[in-house]
């Protein structure tokens, strides 16, 4: 093969890995443009009002165990949850996600939100239980979920179980 | 006594991971084999004691040791014994115990093999696999001690400690938490350790090209070396990501069985710069080419394995994946940043000695066909990359937090897999070397013809409609096709040229070349698996209702009668049991019962659905048991999912863990470099068979 030759295939290899490269590019951009969610926390939510109306939002809080009521004819689930703080940090100086979710139920000052969701219910759904969902905020202040996602983060780890007894 | 027995072990493995690594390297600069030896020893000395300490944990976990607090977050008295020997990776502590288990495992298979023709890389491979090892003995031994224990203080706290602290009793709960019922099922038992084989196989690679790196030994030594384990690696890897995904579909009740979710990605994200180096290490044994560009694969492979570790095990990215947060994180980041910055730093002091020899002469050449496969391979795993962290990036520049859900996956992805599939069409018909388009077209055009007749046919006959189902069965039909003449062609040679059977000749001719044929074996169960994800993406469909007795739903061509439900406890597993009875008809005929369920667990709190499935080779009906009135006649819920072609996926994933089996299996083929030689010697003529 010849120097040149080579050069020239060079040539071509660079334009076309560019151009891959390039598509890549644009697929990622557009895509993460089209899927978009704020992230935000109960009180974000109040606070930024009707500027989120209608948008993709993803919402986190902690659910409210008496607030929990399911129509099963219509599988449309209510429940409503309470503010947890969005940030590691706070968390982790409240003492773990299970006792923020806790403190966040028991203060009744903490900013709450009503969920609609249509689907089965959940096996995670409980009191003091993560709520992560995913919809919009109604004209009406109700937040209509598509999604909804669970954590429960004393089922895995962390406290030890009430009945713990003095050995 | 079996928790300080346990920890000192512990303590002991650190300190001797520590001791391998340091006497390894040191004899290898000073030129000290004997120092080298010592380090060897050492390596192998620590398998016997984690296994030690890891059996500590089991027999506290079975013994119910509840006083130790790991013992105490992820079992309890209703479990069964083999439950509880498995939770011994339920939890963050356990699980990192066990990852270095296997991790000296696999350490010392590598220490006891021949080392005869390439000692000068043994040094390295210690220091590189002791120092992965110490470093997550030292997250054991210093944040996550699966050994401490509860004790209370006057006060009435209760504290975590490994030793007791003045002014305390022991504390010992009458009962653990136990694992989530969720997790109690055999895909979630099975589906860890094979992600953790996985991950940890991806060290003994990393360490042969660190070695190879150091001692300046750059032929492809460390890739024949260490090609099977790589193999190994990813067939764990594939094997934990599918039973992953049937354990979705089975238990958590969307009838789905991939939802990018974080985590899943940390596992999936390996496991694609790992297919991309699979298939590019090919081009350097093959031509000589591409060495920096493996360097630099089997680099970010081993970062993302640990990455893939630090995801699983800790809280930064919200996630179904529950587990609790802790302090390791920044010690996963720092580890993984170091040793990144070291590999790198040694792949530029030889870059000028890992040369090319060969250079891309074709665009439609193999070699140029696998970088494009590579660079679309690295693609997806860049989508992946930024929508893991991309809302980590919103919130550092905006403020703002913004995540990116699975659409965002999806359709970035989607073109990304479509090119792959085309090129898996192609690849096989291409020619290394010199290849012209025209040879190509001449190779490919009655396979891409003939294939077209599946998406014609679905037209004409009104079954499918979407444009991108179209595109991706006529892609999945013309991978298919060709890989099935590929054995065909081969087949038939050895019959006319030896005069086998056909049968006899297909046997032989995979027996021969596992790993080519192994390869096909995957890609046929690649297109199995894209007939399926098609159908379940594209054309799932579901319906719900509330049903007194003797009512139906339809759905999916299928009628579903409810006939009955009954409740009770099952006192020996602490659960409630609904069980509703359903049956299933098609065109008027009678196909089966289906007993959708619901389980409510008394100690966790907890309900568990089970839905009732069935499963046919065209599609799953797949029911829910939802809710239900006090009289069960006068109404239950139901919720219901037609899941066309799903089990094309379950079969595909079969297909494509034999071929890696097929591929991984010990070949006696000869050392290709002879080939290599006269390929650069001019001697072989670049064609089809020059394979």
């Amino acid at each position: 093969m010849s120097t040149s030759a080579a050069g020239g295939g060079r040539a071509k290899f660079l334009i076309g890995g560019g151009l891959i490269v390039a598509a890549i590019v644009y697929l990622i951009a557009s895509s993460t443009q089209a899927a978009a969610q704020y992230y935000l926390t109960v009180d974000e939510v109040a606070e930024r009002g009707g500027e989120v109306l209608g948008r993709d939002l993803k919402i986190a809080g902690a659910v409210i165990g008496d607030s929990i009521q399911y129509e099963a004819d219509t599988l449309t689930l209510s429940f409503t949850i309470a503010n947890v703080p969005g940030d590691m940090d706070e968390i982790e100086r409240a003492g773990g996600l299970a006792e923020a979710l806790h403190r966040a139920v028991s203060d009744p000052n903490a900013q709450r939100l009503q969920v609609v969701y249509v689907g089965p219910m959940p096996d995670l759904l409980r009191d003091e239980a993560q709520a992560i969902v995913t919809g919009r905020l109604g004209e009406d202040g109700v937040f209509y979920a598509d999604e909804l996602l669970l954590k429960c983060p004393t089922r895995y780890e962390e406290e030890i179980p009430l009945q713990a007894q003095e050995g | 006594m079996i928790a300080n027995v346990g920890y000192f072990v512990l303590v002991m493995t650190f300190l001797l991971a520590l001791y391998g690594a340091g006497a390894a390297a040191y004899g290898a600069l000073r030129q000290r084999p004997a120092l080298v030896e010592s380090g060897r020893r050492a390596m192998l000395l620590t398998f016997p004691l984690i296994t030690l300490s890891a059996l500590a944990i089991i027999a506290l976990l079975l013994g119910g040791e509840y006083q130790v607090e790991y013992v105490a977050s992820v079992t309890s008295n209703s479990m069964e014994p083999y439950l509880r020997v498995t939770a011994l990776w339920g939890g963050q502590a356990g699980s990192l115990v066990f990852w270095s288990w296997l991790m000296s495992a696999f350490a010392s298979a590598v220490g006891l093999r021949r080392w005869s023709r390439d000692r000068e890389l043994l040094p390295w491979v210690v220091v590189v696999t002791m120092v992965t090892l110490a470093f997550f003995l030292a997250m054991v031994v210093f944040f996550e001690n699966p050994f401490a224990r509860l004790w209370l203080t006057n006060d009435g706290q209760q504290v975590t400690a490994m030793f007791q602290p003045g002014g305390t009793v022991p504390l010992v709960p009458a009962d653990g938490q136990g694992l989530n019922p969720l997790l109690r099922h055999p895909g979630m038992v099975i589906h860890p350790p094979m992600l953790y084989l996985g991950f940890v196989s991806f060290v003994v690679p990393y360490a042969f090209a660190i070695g190879a790196l150091v001692t300046g030994r750059t032929d492809d030594r460390w890739i024949r070396v260490t090609r099977r384990w790589t193999l190994v690696a990813w067939l764990f890897l594939s094997l934990g990501l599918i039973l992953g995904g049937r354990w979705a579909y089975d238990v958590l009740g969307w009838g789905g069985y991939w939802g990018w979710d974080p985590v899943e990605i940390a596992a999936f994200m390996p496991w694609l710069s790992g297919t991309a180096l699979l298939h590019s290490v090919m081009i350097q044994e093959k031509r000589g080419m591409l060495k920096h560009w493996n360097m630099v694969l089997i680099i970010v492979t081993y970062a993302l394995v640990i990455f893939g570790t630090f995801l699983t095990r800790s809280g930064v990215l919200s996630s179904v994946h529950a587990f609790a947060q802790s302090a390791i994180g920044p010690m996963f980041f720092a580890f993984i940043g170091l040793t990144f910055v070291v590999s790198l730093s040694l792949l530029i002091r030889r870059w000028e000695a890992l040369k090319g020899e060969n250079q891309l002469n074709s665009m439609f050449s193999r070699e140029a066909l696998f970088l494009l496969n590579n660079l679309l391979f690295i693609g997806i795993l860049v989508v992946c990359f930024w929508g893991v962290i991309f809302p980590l990036i919103s919130e550092l520049f905006t403020g703002q937090k913004v995540t990116v859900g699975p659409p965002f996956y999806e359709r970035a992805t989607g073109p990304l897999w479509a090119g792959l599939l085309l090129l898996m069409g192609v690849a096989p018909l291409s020619a290394w070397g010199s290849a012209s388009l025209r040879a190509l077209g001449r190779a490919i055009w009655l396979p891409l013809a003939v294939s077209l007749f599946l998406p014609a046919y679905l037209v004409l006959s009104g079954t499918v409609t979407h444009w991108a189902a179209l595109l991706g069965f006529w892609l999945a039909a013309f991978v298919g096709l060709v890989t099935l003449y590929e054995f065909w062609r081969g087949a038939l040679a050895r019959h006319r040229r030896a005069g086998e059977s056909l049968p006899l000749a297909l046997w032989r001719l995979a027996g021969r070349n596992r790993r080519r044929y192994g390869g096909y074996v995957i890609h046929l169960g690649v297109v199995l698996m894209a007939f399926g994800i098609i159908g379940i993406e594209l054309f799932q469909t579901e319906t719900q209702g509330t049903l007194r007795q003797g009512e139906q739903l339809t759905l999916g061509g299928y009628v579903v009668t409810y006939d009955n439900l009954r409740q009770w406890d099952s006192i020996e597993e602490g659960v409630n049991i609904t069980r509703a009875e359903v049956s299933v008809y098609r065109d008027g005929k009678f196909l089966g019962l289906l007993a959708p369920r619901r389980d409510y667990y008394y100690v966790a709190q907890q309900p568990m659905t089970i839905p009732g499935v069935r499963s046919s080779p065209q599609d799953d009906l797949y029911v829910l048991l939802v809710g239900w009135e006090a009289d069960p006649a006068a109404g239950a819920t139901f919720k219901i999912y037609h899941n066309p072609l799903v089990n094309f996926v379950w079969a595909g994933g079969l297909v494509f863990i034999l071929g890696t089996l097929v591929a991984a299996w010990p070949d006696r083929e000869p050392e290709p470099a002879g080939q290599r030689a006269a390929a650069r010697a001019g001697t072989l003529r670049p064609g089809r068979e020059a394979v």
